[in-house]
């Protein structure tokens, strides 16, 4: 049984389509995370699975019972935004029963949990005081435990972290993770924050343009993206993308660059189809941690490029380098002196490689 | 040497920003003062005007303090003098237009408080025109709809009466409340009405327990406005009804326009300032929740 399934789901607002054709699962006590640039349709989802939007097509499940046609009140989620949405009118008390009373519990039972949550939270000292008297930190756990009394099955969050500060955002995420891990609740999150996404899902659902890109583990997304879209989104900076062609030689595959004589070696890569490769048009693409300044493994590839730029952050510093008129970024410690418009040996980690097909821009 | 020659002439500057500061802030003060009396002179005139006797009118200028506080053409501007036929006096009045400015005001307050609620937060298609067409009566001479108002009263059973009145103003303030609801909630995020529905609210009760606690600006706004219109209202007043039904405006002018003999400037004056003093008392009134209701508004969660 999945705690949750959409199927061959599509909505449209007019003309635009938002979504198209979403298929999703998430087994009991997930966290699916959906990731996705503004306007990608995630928060839309979201939406529908809480029922506050219609749908145009397919369907959604919850404990296999379909639920397209219910009422956001009875398919036992409960939803935290990114406003928090607390009723100003109301104090913390209130706000945070007001869902049970609609629901006709009993006193006792608001009252048990009611407790039970607002110390969970350690929001039992604010309960009489209005949301216009909290800080944002505070809202948010309130928006949270309002939530939580309703013990609900799925967890929906619209990007609660986006209005708190840097310091706080870490924070809260850290205690949304806790919360998790003690509650064992399915998530659905939604989010435009990488880090976020990784750090907190068990899953992660990439949505583009009303599509879901890749649904996988967060180690997956970042190592095996399955388009160019996911392997340009995840990571910072993101994975450099060489546009070049595959060769053959004498059973040997090749990567080049037309009109340079820098050549890389594809080895041990896992393809999905090993047919055609000889004159492929490819993106070869490497993540700018995956290059090294000196040899780390047996099997590191090195190679002489130009260093053109030096960006000093801190902890570490972003070099770019020319590869062939195309800028490769790579990240390395703040403590190498590496000097500018000079050739540099660099060591690629072809084991973390990856080969998108350059016109479909889908991995190979 | 240099550094005393310097301070000395700082004090020289220092004392004459002073003194161009002290002129303007005098200038302001006369302009002010100056603005303010060409504002209260004539309210200066009517109250002295209406503690005077006639005697005193006659010889008195318009300005000159009256002889003692006589205050017996109030109470012939409120109660009359008494005599049967033709003493027409504004108590009944009054009370006709609270009739119909308290249930009026009351109505169209509420009807504008939900058709902005459903034109923000239940979007439907085509609630654009809706809102549109429901503009357009905020721009529509009330002249050119006197005459199938008049049909339409008549065919309801309910023309010269307070209750006719109601809903003449009640339909006309619709547009208005509208507006101002409208425009109100729009800032409220749409966010508090999910998570109403999402913990089981529904229609209505998202309107009276989530949107209604936190409307006391704009409400506030709205009676002040509506008020006003209602209660200084002449021309479906006197369009609409006559005789014992007719609102306050319409019998003050009965009363100054239709005296037979000689004017009598006190009463006038004294029957005009009681059928202004409702709208000033809201003004008083409301104006400070209104300014309350801004300053503690924490609309945003």
């Amino acid at each position: 049984m999945k705690t949750l399934k959409i199927e061959e789901l599509s909505k449209n607002f007019g003309s635009t389509e938002v979504l198209k054709k979403i298929n999703l699962e998430i087994d009991e006590g997930n966290f699916l995370v959906l990731l996705g640039p503004s306007g990608c349709g995630k928060s839309t989802l979201l939406n529908i699975i809480a029922g506050l939007e219609t749908i145009n097509e397919g369907d959604v499940f919850i404990d296999d019972y379909n639920v397209s046609k219910v009422e956001p009140k009875d398919r036992n989620i409960a939803m935290v935004f990114q406003s928090y949405a607390l009723y100003p009118s109301m104090n913390v008390r209130e706000n945070m029963i007001f869902g049970l009373k609609q629901a006709k519990t009993s006193k006792e039972k608001i009252q048990e949990q009611l407790e039970k949550v607002s110390k969970f939270l350690q929001v039992d000292q604010l309960l009489e005081r209005k949301p216009s008297q909290l800080s944002g930190g505070q809202r948010q756990r309130v928006a949270i435990g309002r939530a939580l009394v309703r013990e609900p099955r799925i967890f929906l969050f619209d990007e609660p972290l986006s209005n708190l500060d840097a310091k706080l955002r870490v924070e809260m995420r850290r205690e949304i993770k806790k919360l998790h891990q003690q509650l064992k609740t399915t998530v659905v999150y939604v989010t435009h924050d990488q880090t976020e996404a990784m750090s907190l899902g068990t899953n992660i659902a990439i949505m583009n343009h009303g599509v879901i890109q890749q649904n996988d583990t967060p180690e997956k997304i970042y190592n095996k993206p399955s388009n160019t879209f996911v392997a340009d989104f995840i990571g910072s900076p993101s994975m450099n993308l060489i546009k070049g062609v595959l060769k053959e030689n004498s059973g040997d595959l090749l990567f080049t660059v037309s009109g340079s004589n820098l050549e890389i070696p594809i080895k041990d890569y896992d393809f999905k189809d090993k047919s055609n490769l000889n004159n492929k048009e490819v993106f070869f693409g490497i993540r700018p941690e995956h290059i090294f300044f000196k040899k780390f493994n047996e099997s590191d590839f090195e190679i002489n490029l130009r260093a053109d730029l030096s960006e000093y952050i801190g902890h570490e510093q972003i070099m770019t380098f020319d590869y062939a008129n195309q800028e490769v970024l790579a990240k390395f410690p703040s403590t190498i002196k590496i000097d500018l418009g000079k050739d540099t040996k660099l060591y690629f980690d072809l084991t973390q490689a990856s080969l998108f097909d350059a016109q479909t821009e889908e991995r190979i | 040497m240099q550094d005393s020659l310097k301070s000395s002439s700082y004090q020289q500057l220092e004392q004459k920003s002073k003194y161009t500061n002290m002129f303007l802030r005098w200038f302001l003060y006369f302009i002010l003062i100056l603005f303010a009396s060409y504002f209260i002179f004539p309210l200066y005139v009517m109250v002295v005007t209406s503690l005077k006797t006639m005697e005193e009118i006659r010889q008195g200028t318009l300005l000159s303090w009256p002889s003692g506080l006589n205050i017996e053409s109030w109470a012939v501007a409120w109660g009359g003098r008494g005599y049967g036929a033709g003493d027409t006096f504004l108590r009944p009045y009054f009370w006709n237009s609270i009739k119909m400015v308290v249930p009026a005001v009351f109505f169209s307050t509420f009807i504008g408080a939900m058709t902005g609620y459903v034109l923000t937060k239940w979007r439907f298609k085509g609630d654009q025109w809706v809102f549109l067409f429901l503009l357009f009566g905020c721009f529509i001479p009330f002249q050119a709809i006197l005459l199938p108002m008049a049909r339409t009263l008549g065919v309801l059973g309910i023309s010269n009466s307070v209750i006719g009145l109601v809903l003449v103003h009640t339909v006309y303030g619709i547009p208005f409340t509208t507006l101002f609801f409208r425009n109100y909630y729009i800032s409220v995020p749409i966010e508090l009405v999910k998570a109403a529905r999402i913990d089981g609210a529904g229609f209505f009760k998202i309107f009276f327990k989530i949107l209604l606690p936190i409307s006391a600006p704009i409400i506030v706004v709205t009676v002040i406005w509506q008020f006003t219109q209602i209660w200084n209202d002449f021309l479906f007043g006197s369009t609409f009804s006559f005789g014992e039904a007719a609102p306050i405006q319409v019998a003050l002018n009965n009363m100054v326009l239709s005296s037979t003999s000689v004017k009598e400037y006190n009463v006038d004056m004294a029957s005009a300032i009681i059928a202004g003093i409702p709208t000033l008392i809201v003004y008083v009134l409301a104006g400070k929740y209104f300014i309350r209701g801004l300053t503690s508004g924490a609309v945003k969660g």
